[in-house]
């Protein structure tokens, strides 16, 4: 998102409002802005009450300890150290950020596919559409309990069509890797369709002319796809690489559901050998089922962390790569 | 993933002139149909098993080879969902929440997304900034003493503390700004400063008509997420008969996890509702995000 797009509507805007006279315009009392300020107003007070107190509510809590029943206690930066030499937490980012990459390389990978393919169809483009919308409208809850349900270690119908073609089946929700391979089929398959959507629109925006002029000079698809269609789609490839991002390393819903039944540990354990315990369900397992409200906020702004790292890191390789 | 309708590249809107386009270089590859379907088919599938197993036993589902058609079990199977979790009464909150933070979202921000859009006051490029950074801010750093906030105001347990925090949206500011200020022009809004309207009359007489397209996708959208939201109300909702429906349905997960058939039909009744609603707007939601992304 450029600086300029976001001016756009400020170039826009007059320098004296609607509705007042020239003359009362020699005043510039913000008072004769009350309709604006109104306005605008319901969404500030709001995010006063629940969006910037909590924020400073939640870096006071780091640095003390409170269960929400007995006295709170002055911790210092014993949460933060704590934090740092967490193992759980270690392996909840690394895992984070296995799951990440699994789901979100591939998937964006095949989003572009996609997209092309509906950019050279000319029929059945509304219904692929819609189809390629669908899963991005449907509950995690419901679409978690199903892929448990096709990934069951014995009786899965994934495991039985490995059996039936001669492979031996795999106990997908019990190993370190399978775990993860799952949650990242679930999340590909929730979002391919919405992302290829996003590519499709960019696509459609690229004018015919570039393309004819690269068939005059003799360039073949693949060399058509790779210098000229990538180039260009190269923002709207940027902020979907951005949105996955954020959006990966708050997942929370995919394993909290799968392996929410596993009531023999702790339910929100990631499942067995934690193998999917992300950040934000670490989080939640301490916060809300150890009533460890600092450790909790602490762990909240480790997390804060490692997204403003990767949003830094993500930042950083497109300014190269821009020279 | 909202944000990913905010993105602005310079470009014409999807769907600009079809028959001029294919007379160029791209004709219709036919081909290409087949790995569309075989696409389709793929994200198909899930609602497809879904419908499989809630209509069966859950002795059909320990069946090698799995059963691949419909059954007769459907009703059997809901009406034990209607027994293990208050299913209507979740559906009736989560409707409740639904419709109310769409109702507050489309009027709140549209209304401040024009002020955004179409004046100048001070403190406007900051006011602005402060929201924006908002958006960007982690949700789960503020879920604690969020929580703990809601426990002072007695409001844990009650739906008004999934629809009051809703309402502030930023995404939502943020979309019907950049709507706002390419769908209405200058003109129009001089004319009825003429007539005497001011900012409240102008926002009802003529900016709600004009934006009802971006208000639809906005709608669904907002609908979608609310109906769909799940952390938040598990931690929040802490009464058995005050849940909303993706709280109960990961419930009935976790207490009956051997009977698939009954878990599958609580699944399958909770998507429906939204399925129909996306099916009905769907062509509309469909071409307003594609306008919506390249904007």
């Amino acid at each position: 998102m450029s600086s300029a797009s976001l001016d756009r509507g400020f170039r826009r805007s007059r320098s004296r409002p609607p509705g007042t006279t020239p003359a009362a315009g020699n005043r510039r009392s913000p008072l004769r802005f009350w309709p604006q300020y109104v306005a605008v107003s319901p969404f500030f007070l709001i995010f006063a009450a629940f969006g910037l107190f909590p924020l400073g509510f939640s870096a006071w809590l780091a640095f003390h300890r409170w269960d929400g029943v007995n006295p709170v206690t002055f911790a210092g930066l014993d949460q933060f150290r704590f934090l740092l030499e967490d193992a759980t937490f270690r392996k909840a980012v690394v895992n984070t950020i296995i799951i990440w990459i699994m789901a979100t390389v591939p998937m964006l990978a095949m989003s572009l596919a996609i997209a092309a393919m509906l950019n050279a169809v000319r029929r059945f483009r509304t219904f692929y559409q819609v189809v390629l919308f669908l899963p991005s409208v449907t509950s995690i809850v419901a679409i978690a309990i199903f892929f448990k349900a096709i990934f069951n270690n014995q009786v899965g119908v994934v495991n039985q069509v490995l059996e039936g073609i001669g492979l031996p089946g795999v106990e997908w929700l019990n190993g370190y890797w399978t775990i993860k391979i799952v949650l990242a089929t679930l999340m590909t398959w929730q979002w391919v369709g919405y992302n290829a959507i996003i590519y499709f629109a960019g696509l459609q925006a690229i004018s015919t002319e570039v393309y004819e002029a690269a068939k005059l000079d003799g360039a073949g698809a693949l060399r058509t796809f790779v210098s000229i269609t990538v180039p260009l789609l190269r923002p709207i490839i940027l902020f979907t690489v951005v949105v996955s991002t954020i959006g990966g390393m708050q997942t929370f819903a995919e394993p909290q559901v799968l392996f929410g039944s596993n009531a023999s540990i702790n339910p929100n354990s990631g499942g067995p050998g934690q193998a999917g315990l992300t950040m934000v369900l670490y989080f939640y397992q301490q916060a809300f089922n150890n009533n460890n409200y600092g450790y909790g906020a602490a762990i909240a702004y480790g997390v804060f962390a490692v997204i403003a790292v990767f949003a830094l890191l993500n930042w950083r390789l497109t300014a190269r790569s821009e020279k | 993933m909202a944000a990913q309708n905010t993105l602005t590249v310079r470009g014409q809107a999807a769907g600009g002139t079809p028959a001029r386009r294919n007379k160029g270089v791209r004709n219709s590859a036919k081909w290409a149909h087949l790995p569309l379907v075989l696409t389709t088919l793929l994200l198909i599938f899930p609602f497809y098993w879904t419908v499989v197993m809630a209509t069966n036993t859950n002795a059909d589902y320990y069946l090698t080879p799995p059963k691949v058609v419909p059954g007769t079990h459907l009703l059997e199977n809901i009406s034990s969902v209607l027994t293990s979790i208050n299913f209507f009464g979740s559906m009736a909150n989560t409707a409740i929440v639904a419709v109310s933070v769409t109702v507050l979202v489309l009027f709140l921000d549209s209304m401040a997304a024009f002020a955004f859009a179409k004046y100048d006051f001070p403190a406007k490029k900051f006011l602005f900034g402060l929201m924006l950074a908002f958006f960007m801010v982690p949700a789960q750093l503020s879920t604690v003493p969020q929580y703990i906030t809601m426990t002072h105001i007695g409001w844990v347990g009650t739906l008004q503390a999934l629809i009051v925090p809703a309402a502030a949206n930023a995404f939502g500011i943020f979309w019907m700004r950049q709507y706002i200020s390419t769908a209405i022009p200058d003109e129009i809004l001089d004319a009825a400063v003429v007539d005497g309207c001011g900012f409240f009359r102008q926002y009802v007489l003529i900016v709600l008509p004009v934006i009802r397209p971006g208000l639809a996708f906005l709608g669904i959208y907002t609908f979608v997420a609310a109906w769909n939201d799940y952390v938040w109300p598990l931690i929040v909702l802490i009464n058995p008969d005050m849940l909303t429906l993706q709280v109960a349905l990961s419930q009935l997960n976790a207490t009956r996890n051997t009977d698939y058939a009954v878990v599958m039909a609580g699944a399958l009744l909770a998507i429906v509702p939204l399925i129909v609603v996306f099916l009905l707007f769907s062509k509309q939601f469909v071409a307003d995000s594609v306008k919506g992304a390249v904007r």
